[in-house]
């Protein structure tokens, strides 16, 4: 037996394990629970489809990587967070459109909502959901052409989007909410289809990647929301309605994929119950009184911008005690 | 903070309980052992002895007049070859007594059971056996036991929880001194005149709790009860534990018994039934071997000073070579530089980590998950800690109520991102600490 004395051991505190979870892995969970949505795009827009999704990710991760080397910090993109972001912008698009528009999308997302605030953790706002909006302000007649599917019984390559006709108050025009579920609509590519984001949405609360609270609150404050709103105006579909408003567009998306992002949600409790409340209500108000027919995305904006301010508040409330008692104290 | 849950937060940390199932072994007196004056949380004795001098086993060779101490007595019979001053395991830098052996183990003149009659004889014969918890906080057991508030004091809880991953010499002890387990916490509730005994055992320790409920059934037992806990971690956490079985808060700065509980350490609990018996006092205790750079993994009953690496050694030696040794889980064990250091009162476990154990994966930015929060069993916000301490922002440390932290662990475990949450806590204790000692 060896008889040499071990005294250059390593030391350090205390936890000496830790979990094999890590923020790659995190992202590589969303990932996988992205691709029931990305087969269900495929089979409705055909090849394209892939094509677009290869050209945002791509980019998104070349991005990171240029601006990284660029300035000469650490690359990241290993952590597949870019991937993520440019999975994410691909899914808010029309099947149709143009690349060298996803690219300047992913640019807004990556350098300027992300890196420019300090890179991953930092941003204060979702950087697909601002570039989502960004193409949309600025290319609005393209991000609002939807392809139809290879589904629908019509001639037609392009048409409205149900919430469009819906905000038009054409009801009778609108598709059932079977088929609606299904994705059998126009719409963005990863949006159409309710099924196939649900499917993703269950496979990341199973892993324990997110809880369910901010997406079950987010879309049962729209569906009870809609479902006051359709009554009170007498609306005779009050309940069909108000699960329509649930299935369409981007609700079903946005709460499992973009409310929860980590980074630009609330940590306390208390606040992730605001932001979620606050992210269905203002939805609908868009939704119902506001300029565009679809709300999800600047309503999360909202949200997100908020964050640190409920944060805040909850932090305060939950360990400060609130401000009555420190009133009294 | 109105809402309580039946259960605090927990986490799954693994198990790793190679060494339960193996039957504990004796180890053989080593050659030379070194005895540590500072063996508890307070102040630490001084040396009774002086070199060339005789010892016999269970002589006294420490002791102070300070309030929250306990005495040091030679585990071996032998020579004393020197009082040293040398860094210890714990980083500071103590006394030792050293002892050639003799391998005699002759027994002091001295040693015959306790003579116990009422309050006062209980706890000064706790005193004497220098028994310490044996959990690992290493606290006086004499003093938990002699509480200010004694008459309000209603339950007397046996932490058989043993929640650290590896760790399983509190499991054999249970499983092989039931029923000294038993008698030591039946003396102490007679007199300390406490009225409810409770065993607290993880649920993965079945063959433990069902021991204990026959046991009990047997001796027609009714004032004894076996909690089960969740086998999660950190459910053996004192003020965790004593939330599980009695529903009752404790925060940082209160005892146990301002809530009318004493938390003692199952092996503490089964040394005393031991104790009163035979009056050997604390100069031996389980310790489990493991980790894996180590050959054969197993529980060792060892002599207090014994070298770590004669127990190594006994094990098997190592596999593989180590790079990180822990005294204690690794969950809140203490890194240690060196296998030459001694056994010491409040060691469980020595466990020797190769290189794939011993450092955990870089530090990547915080992706605020959150899990940190959800993670901790008193809802704190380690987070937020570590953004405070980073800003030096004491006020912002001291509102998110830092000195809660009991360094658990958890929120380090469960991190992605593999920040070193608990040590940022530890470091922010002390800037609110300094803070305070400048009148800020």
């Amino acid at each position: 037996m060896d008889s040499k004395v071990y005294d250059q051991l390593t030391v350090s505190s205390s936890p000496h394990i830790v979990t094999k979870l890590d923020t790659r892995r995190t992202m590589m969970m969303v990932l996988i629970a992205l691709c029931p949505a990305f087969i269900a795009s495929i089979v409705m827009f055909g090849f394209r489809v892939i094509i677009l999704t290869a050209v945002c990710v791509a980019s998104s991760v070349f991005f990171e990587w240029g601006y990284e080397k660029l300035l000469k910090k650490t690359i990241t993109i290993q952590d597949l967070s870019a991937c993520v972001t440019g999975a994410i912008i691909a899914f808010n698009l029309p099947a149709n459109f143009p690349y060298w528009m996803a690219i300047i999308g992913c640019f807004t997302a990556i350098v300027v909502v992300k890196q420019l605030f300090g890179g991953i953790g930092k941003n204060i706002a979702n950087p697909a959901i601002v570039a989502r909006i960004v193409l949309l302000l600025s290319f609005t007649n393209r991000m609002t052409t939807w392809p139809v599917t290879r589904f629908a019984h019509t001639d037609a390559a392009t048409g409205a989007t149900p919430l469009a006709l819906a905000k038009a108050g054409s009801y009778d025009q609108l598709p059932s909410n079977l088929n609606m579920f299904l994705g059998m609509t126009g719409g963005a590519m990863g949006e159409v289809c309710t099924l196939a984001i649900l499917i993703g949405g269950l496979f990341l609360i199973w892993q324990k990647v997110i809880s369910p609270m901010i997406p079950c609150l987010f879309i049962g404050t729209m569906f009870v929301f809609s479902l006051i709103y359709y009554t009170v105006t007498g609306n005779p579909d009050a309940l069909s309605m108000s699960v329509f408003q649930i299935v369409a567009g981007g609700a079903m998306f946005g709460a499992f994929f973009c409310a929860t992002d980590y980074v630009t949600s609330p940590i306390m409790k208390k606040a992730k119950i605001v932001y979620a409340i606050g992210c269905g209500v203002v939805t609908m108000i868009i939704r119902i009184w506001g300029g565009y027919p679809e709300g999800v995305s600047f309503a999360i904006l909202f949200m997100n911008i908020l964050t640190p301010m409920l944060d805040n508040m909850a932090v305060k409330s939950f360990y400060a005690g609130g401000r009555k008692k420190k009133n009294e104290q | 903070m109105s809402f309580h849950p039946k259960h605090l937060h927990s986490i799954n940390a693994g198990h790793y309980k190679n060494t339960a199932e193996i039957q504990c072994e004796q180890l053989p007196v080593p050659d030379e052992v070194m005895i540590s004056m500072a063996q508890n949380i307070g102040a630490p004795c001084k040396p009774l002895v002086k070199k060339g001098d005789e010892v016999k086993v269970g002589q006294l060779i420490g002791d102070t007049d300070a309030f929250v101490s306990a005495p040091v007595h030679s585990s071996v019979s032998g020579t004393v070859t020197g009082i040293m001053n040398m860094r210890s395991a714990n980083g500071g830098n103590d006394q030792y007594v050293c002892i050639e052996t003799d391998k005699k183990q002759t027994m002091d003149e001295s040693i015959a059971a306790p003579v116990v009659t009422d309050k006062d004889s209980f706890i000064k014969a706790v005193r004497d056996s220098g028994l310490t918890g044996m959990g690992g906080a290493s606290f006086p057991t004499h003093i938990k036991f002699n509480a200010k508030n004694l008459d309000e004091v209603d339950s007397f809880i046996v932490n058989g929880a043993e929640c650290e991953p590896f760790i399983t010499s509190d499991h054999r002890t249970m499983l092989e001194d039931t029923e000294y387990v038993l008698k030591g916490l039946q003396s102490a509730m007679k007199w300390l005149d406490i009225a409810h005994g409770y065993i607290g055992i993880e649920s993965n320790k079945q063959n433990a709790i069902d021991k204990f409920n026959k046991l009990l059934k047997e001796k027609g037992i009714d004032n004894i009860s076996v909690i089960t806990l969740l086998s999660r971690y950190p459910k053996g956490a004192e003020r965790v534990l004593i939330y599980e079985v009695t529903g009752r808060t404790v925060n940082a700065g209160m005892l146990p018994a301002d809530v009318g509980v004493i938390v003692s350490n199952v092996s503490s609990v089964a040394f005393l039934g031991h104790y009163l018996e035979d009056g050997i006092p604390f100069i031996q205790r389980r310790v489990t071997i493991d980790g894996d750079a180590v050959k054969g993994p197993k529980n060792v009953m060892a002599l207090i000073g014994t070298p770590i690496r004669d127990l190594v050694d006994y094990c098997g030696g190592y596999k593989a070579e180590p790079k990180k040794i822990l005294f204690g889980g690794p969950m809140m064990g203490r890194a240690t530089l060196s296998d030459s250091f001694t056994l010491l009162k409040n060691n469980n476990a020595i466990l020797a980590f190769s290189d794939k154990w011993a450092n955990i994966p870089e530090e990547t930015e915080c992706i605020r998950c959150g899990r940190c929060h959800e993670a901790c069993p008193f809802n704190l916000l380690p987070t937020g800690f570590a953004d405070a301490y980073k800003h030096h922002d004491v006020a912002m440390l001291k509102m998110l109520k830092v000195n809660e932290c009991m360094e658990c662990g958890s929120c380090s475990f469960v991190c992605p991102a593999h920040r070193p949450l608990c040590f940022m806590n530890k470091l922010g204790k002390q800037m609110v600490k300094e803070a305070s000692k400048n009148g800020q």
